[in-house]
């Protein structure tokens, strides 16, 4: 409302500033505002378009291929084909069941914005919306982000909240253009959402709480992150509770929130019932009723007017509800009703979790914990500046100064679980920072402006200016405190820039890389592409029979079904361990133990990647012991001791006799023994791990060589019939 | 190793020449049946040949034919036209026949082009096809005259071995007949088949017939009866790029700000023998020429001059290895599939450019305008089996027609681009087996006001005009439902 009529004063007073010329204070104020939350708009997108204009206009990484393949599918079909998709060409011969999967935010929006270019006449390509959704909701956030900060402290805080969250590296790793994924478009959903709690927390608005229901739906709709706010949200509900915050407000917002989030999110068919069923989201049901119970009692107590009572009757109806509460729980949980914690969610609670119990969370390199120098990496200056924020926070403590106290709190601990998890802290991160620095230059630009205290002539400062001068009057005593403060508004400058610089260039060195195109600098410094990844996707998709199945570690299903458009056995989406244990235990196993498992699951051809010819290390000869691991944790025939020497992992003379003859070996280095790669090197050298191999003679017996990229980086391979039906 | 492959290639011939002797036989049997019938109800006595000869170029996978033939009226009434045939498997592959007539002696002579039109017969399988020239000048009787024909044929070339590994040499086979095909009698006649080395496992025999390096001569023969026929085979190694586009749609959008847009999209397939088992990188890396011989790599695109914003992309994104050369005359495009391409594999991608409009487009005294540009495809020695033009006139434009130098299905649709609400007229053309020698100008006329460019910027402006009042129609009103 406030924003309204300034904009309107702005425009009926446009004409008379035309006239002579000169904006009063609180336009020109309004003018740099706008224009500085247009430019911050432009520089979010603009920044997250490195990878486009260093390579092309694609889509990145693994999951993305995926995300790709559904929204082209959802803008084909329509959304009702979409949502009741059995999927044949994944997990092979199982299926999948894509929308009852999914979590089809990220898709639906792909297609609506879509749909609406083509309405208005634009004919843009799918892909190019899907590449570029990241970045656009990335400027939305912007926007979110300011108004936000407005709420919580100023506006100051505000625009520079939106300008730290446009360049934090933590954000872009995850919204460059091309990384069409879920957090692509979450955490906007995020932060929005909220940013619309906050907001009725702050005015106990029911129309702002069903837009926070709303902001949770679409958040949900988009990424299993939602666990989070659903989490974070009852546990600040719970802290205002405790230290006696307890509101109206408050009651009204979380309960809009939570009952017509609830009941929206039920739609979407991957949650179904879990808001009521499942242990994650039990914290927001009882905090629920625990509202209930204390609004109850505050109406009760009202109605006393008898303290004495009133406390035997809390008493009872406390020991009472907790009672039945954990009754509740206990009866839930032992009859299967409500369903355990999840080894995701446990692993988040204890990182050490997933390494001891479930191997193929850990073998991931995003849900490894982090390490500090990722902290600095994502974070730079955010870092020094997070405690700085904790402290004016503390130092103006409201209901919304709580709400991010405990958001940066809790979500600095998942970041420190988790890598992939810096991204929702990234928000936080850049709120306290903001606040750090907004509240910091505020204070010193009074401090320096207090000397105009002596010079009335400049032009009158109202209010403002009569603040900083009762506070400059009060400061008086300290000597050179105009000096001090130059001195440090520059430093703050000077760290400002330094953080500039470091964003973009991690997000130009590190962040903008597709990692389907590999890219290394060649001899005379010129750039040299590798794009044997397409190329073997392609060569799949033109050149064999259509029903095809191939066999590959699941890393690279959802590119396999995505740009070679062939039926794999496993992919990312890795519901099922037993198929992915089979299929790693097909890759240790020797070629004819192998043989059966690949007639049994029907596998027509099996692809490896291979990074010996060009020192690509992210190699299926890397993540070998992965797929020991994770196949012995299925079959116990697979035993990992038997493909190491001495606890020792090596390719060379000195390995194992049965790393030696496994099919992935066989795979990897058949023919790679006369190969010469380097020179002054013997024939097959493995230039991954510098060292000749072991096994230079390689021999197939139930495979052939179907194809090998021009830098032997895909190799598949065509399993042949039996020998009796050759 | 002459003596081993004249070794092997005897074992060929020794294990498959029954074979398709067998195949070949019925065949020619009830070819050779129906002409004698034909010639009884059709003949046209009229007319000899005095004097045929018939050049058979099979260096590339496009079969070309150059027939010169000495005509005579022996007849008493003038000849308007002069008949052509075809047998039956020959007239599948047909792609173009060209006639002309050679006027002028020595340094000026000069080719006259004859209209050449398929007669018609009825659709039975087995019947010859017939063509016939319509002779410009009509010829007296008791004079001769000399035509020369081009004959234009693709997929006339079977691999033989179907199937071949990745070492193997890819050899094919041509089927003809040693006498010229003729509803006249020809006096003299000889034929020479060019193959692209002098590796020629088989070839029939027909005396007289000699053989010298890379090359076959059938004849001369003489006094050879209407519809005479010799069936002939020859078996010969072809290890050029057998390039065939299954589909072709080119699509060429004019815009009157300045620039032609072409897009083509190609479905390409390696039509040789097919690539049988193991492919090696590492024998295809370090023995290149000899393994692999019958695939290719590179394809060489002609593009017309000035040509800018070029890509070459595929339906998974761009394919990084293409390299540009140009200058004031032409500009060639060299393309690098994926992969190489082996017998049976498929490669599909996109070409797309633009041009300088006022290269292409004129405009003609009345006000109309027409697009000059190249039919075919711009790829070299490639056959194209299905091509699709369409040409994409910008929105307003009416009355479109068009100008192509031979046969083509046409057809108007409208597509939709940016900003468009009525849609463009496109007209499109379709032909079937086009070949290099289809590459000729062809011209799309339309009427066109230059008001209508103006549309799309009017239509902008107002849309945004449209969003500033609306802004200031809602800040200047007060929609609260309590009055402040």
């Amino acid at each position: 409302m406030a924003a309204k009529s300034e904009d309107g004063a702005k425009i009926s007073g446009l004409p008379f500033a035309l006239g002579s010329l000169k904006l009063k204070i609180k336009q020109q104020e309004l003018l740099i505002r706008v224009s500085a939350l247009c430019l911050v708009y432009l520089l979010a997108f603009s920044i997250r378009l490195f990878s486009v204009l260093r390579y092309e206009s694609m889509i990145h990484e693994f999951d993305p291929y995926f995300n790709y393949r559904t929204t082209l599918f959802l803008t084909e079909n329509g959304f009702y084909e979409f949502w009741n998709w059995f999927d044949y060409e994944s997990w092979y011969p199982l299926g999948r069941i894509v929308g009852g999967t999914l979590y089809p935010g990220l898709m639906v929006t792909a297609a609506i914005i879509y749909w609406t270019l083509r309405f208005l006449r634009f004919s843009a390509h799918i892909r190019e919306v899907c590449v570029l959704t990241a970045p656009f909701f990335a400027a939305n956030t912007t926007i979110v982000a300011y108004f936000f900060g407005k709420e919580v402290w100023d506006s100051g805080a505000g625009l520079v909240f939106a300008a730290l969250v446009a360049i934090c590296p933590g954000y872009i790793s995850r919204s460059v253009a091309g990384s069409y994924d879920n957090e692509g478009v979450a955490i906007f959903a995020l932060l929005f959402t909220f940013f619309l709690f906050v907001k009725a927390v702050n005015t106990g608005s029911l129309a702002w709480s069903l837009g926070a229901a709303f902001g949770y739906f679409y958040m949900v709709s988009a990424w299993g992150g939602y666990v989070f706010i659903i989490n974070l949200i009852p546990l600040y509900v719970l802290v205002l509770l405790v230290t006696g915050r307890y509101s109206m407000r408050l009651y009204v917002a979380y309960n809009c929130m939570y009952i017509l989030g609830m009941l929206l999110a039920m739609q979407i068919r991957f949650v179904g019932f879990q808001h009521v069923q499942s242990g994650e989201h039990m914290a927001a049901l009882g905090v629920f009723f625990l509202m209930q119970m204390f609004y109850f009692l505050d109406w009760v107590k009202y109605m006393l007017n008898d303290a004495k009572l009133f406390q035997s009757f809390l008493k009872i109806t406390v020991t009472l509800a907790v009672g039945v509460g954990a009754l509740a729980l206990g009866v839930g949980t032992a009859s299967g009703y409500i369903s355990p914690w999840t080894g995701r969610f446990y692993s988040l609670l204890d990182p050490t979790y997933a390494k001891d119990h479930i191997p193929i969370i850990a073998s991931v390199s995003e849900h490894q914990p982090t390490a500090w120098s990722s902290f600095m990496f994502d974070f730079h200056i955010l870092l020094l500046l997070f405690p700085a924020g904790l402290y004016f926070c503390f130092k103006r403590l409201t209901d919304a100064t709580i709400f991010i106290v405990m958001y940066g709190l809790t979500s600095m601990y998942f970041a420190g679980v988790m890598v992939r998890l810096i991204l929702v802290a990234a928000p936080a991160m850049c709120m306290l920072g903001a606040i750090a620095i907004s509240a910091t230059v505020k204070n010193l630009a009074s401090v320096a402006r207090s000397r105009s205290k002596s010079q009335p002539t400049s032009s009158g400062k109202g209010a403002s200016h009569t603040k900083a001068s009762l506070k400059a009057s009060l400061d008086q005593s300290l000597p050179f405190q105009q000096n001090v403060a130059h001195a440090l508004l520059l430093g703050a400058f000077y760290l400002l820039t330094r953080y500039a610089i470091h964003c973009t260039w991690v997000t130009s060195e590190a962040y903008s890389s597709p990692s389907i195109v590999l890219a290394a600098r060649g001899a005379g410094g010129s750039r040299v592409i590798f794009d044997d990844y397409r190329e073997a996707y392609f060569w799949l998709r033109q050149n064999t029979p259509p029903d095809a199945k191939v066999m590959s570690w699941w890393d690279y299903g959802y590119q396999i079904t995505a740009m070679g458009n062939r039926t794999v056995i496993v992919d990312n989406n890795t519901w099922n361990n037993t198929h992915i244990a089979t299929v790693g235990r097909a890759m240790s196993s020797y070629e004819d133990e192998a043989y059966e498992i690949m007639q049994s699951l029907d596998v027509s051809y099996v692809l490896v990647v291979f990074g010996g010819v060009t020192g690509y290390s992210s190699d299926d000869i890397n993540k070998f012991l992965w797929m020991v691991r994770i196949g012995g944790g299925v079959f116990p025939v697979i035993k990992e001791p038997d493909y190491l020497v001495n606890g020792e992992y090596r390719v060379d003379k000195g390995a194992a006799p049965k790393m030696l003859n496994c099919l992935m070996y066989k795979l990897c280095y058949f023919r790679f023994g006369e190969m010469i790669t380097e020179y002054g090197k013997p024939p097959g050298y493995d230039r991954a791990r510098g060292a000749v191999i072991g096994n230079r003679n390689v021999t197939l017996e139930h495979l052939e060589e179907a194809y090998t990229t021009s830098n032997w980086i895909v190799r598949i391979y065509k399993v042949k019939p039996p020998s009796n039906r050759r | 190793m002459e003596e081993r492959c004249g070794f092997r290639g005897l074992g060929r011939a020794l294990e498959f020449g029954p074979l398709t002797q067998r195949l070949a036989l019925p065949s020619l049997l009830v070819v050779s049946c129906l002409l004698s019938i034909l010639v009884s109800s059709a003949s046209h006595p009229e007319i000899r040949i005095v004097n045929a000869e018939r050049r058979i170029d099979l260096t590339s996978s496009i079969v070309r034919a150059y027939l010169t033939l000495k005509v005579e009226n022996i007849g008493s009434s003038d000849a308007v036209e002069v008949i052509l045939a075809f047998s039956s498997t020959q007239g599948k592959s047909i792609s173009l026949i060209k006639a002309s007539v050679p006027e002028g002696k020595r340094k000026k002579k000069a080719y006259i082009p004859l209209v050449v039109k398929p007669t018609a017969s009825s659709d039975t399988t087995d019947e010859p096809y017939l063509f016939s020239i319509s002779l410009n000048n009509p010829l007296k009787p008791g004079l001769t005259t000399v035509l020369e024909v081009l004959l234009v044929q693709t997929h006339a070339l079977t691999p033989f071995p179907a199937e071949i590994g990745q070492s193997e040499t890819q050899l094919v086979y041509y089927h003809d007949s040693a006498f010229i095909l003729s509803p006249y009698h020809i006096l003299e006649q000889t034929t020479f088949i060019k193959t692209p080395s002098k590796r020629i496992e088989s070839y029939s025999r027909e005396e007289p017939t000699s053989i010298g390096a890379a090359e076959i001569k059938y004849g001369p023969y003489e006094d050879r009866v209407p519809y005479s026929v010799s069936p002939i085979i020859v078996h010969f190694e072809n290890n050029n790029p057998f390039a065939v586009v299954e589909e072709l749609t080119r699509i060429i959008e004019i815009s009157h700000w300045g620039s032609v847009q072409v897009t083509e999209h190609y479905r390409l397939n390696h039509g040789g023998a097919r690539h049988k088992g193991v492919f090696s990188r590492l024998e295809y890396q370090s023995r290149g020429p000899v393994s692999g011989g019958s695939s290719f790599r590179h394809l060489l695109v002609s593009l017309p001059p000035k040509v800018h914003s070029v890509y070459y992309r595929d339906a998974i994104g761009n394919i990084s290895s293409s390299h540009l050369r140009g200058d004031q005359l032409k500009s060639e495009l060299e393309i690098e599939p994926r992969y190489p391409l082996f017998g049976g594999w498929k490669a599909s991608f996109v070409i797309g450019y633009k041009l300088p409009l006022h290269d292409f487009l004129f405009e003609s005294p009345d006000g109309r305008r027409y697009l000059n540009f190249t039919f075919g495809c711009p790829m070299r020695e490639t056959v194209v089996d299905h091509l699709t033009i369409k040409v994409v006139l910008p929105e307003g434009s009416k009355g479109p027609s068009v100008a192509v130098p031979f046969d083509v299905k046409q057809r108007i649709e409208t597509t939709f681009s940016y900003l468009d609400v009525g849609g463009r007229p496109t007209v499109v053309l379709e032909k079937e087996r086009v070949v290099p020698e289809h590459s000729v100008f062809f011209q799309v006329e339309y009427g066109f006001s230059p008001i209508s460019m103006l549309a799309e910027p009017l239509m902008l402006v107002s849309a945004f005009f449209l969003v500033f009042v609306s802004w200031a129609v809602y800040l200047h009103a007060d929609f609260s439902i309590r009055k402040s």
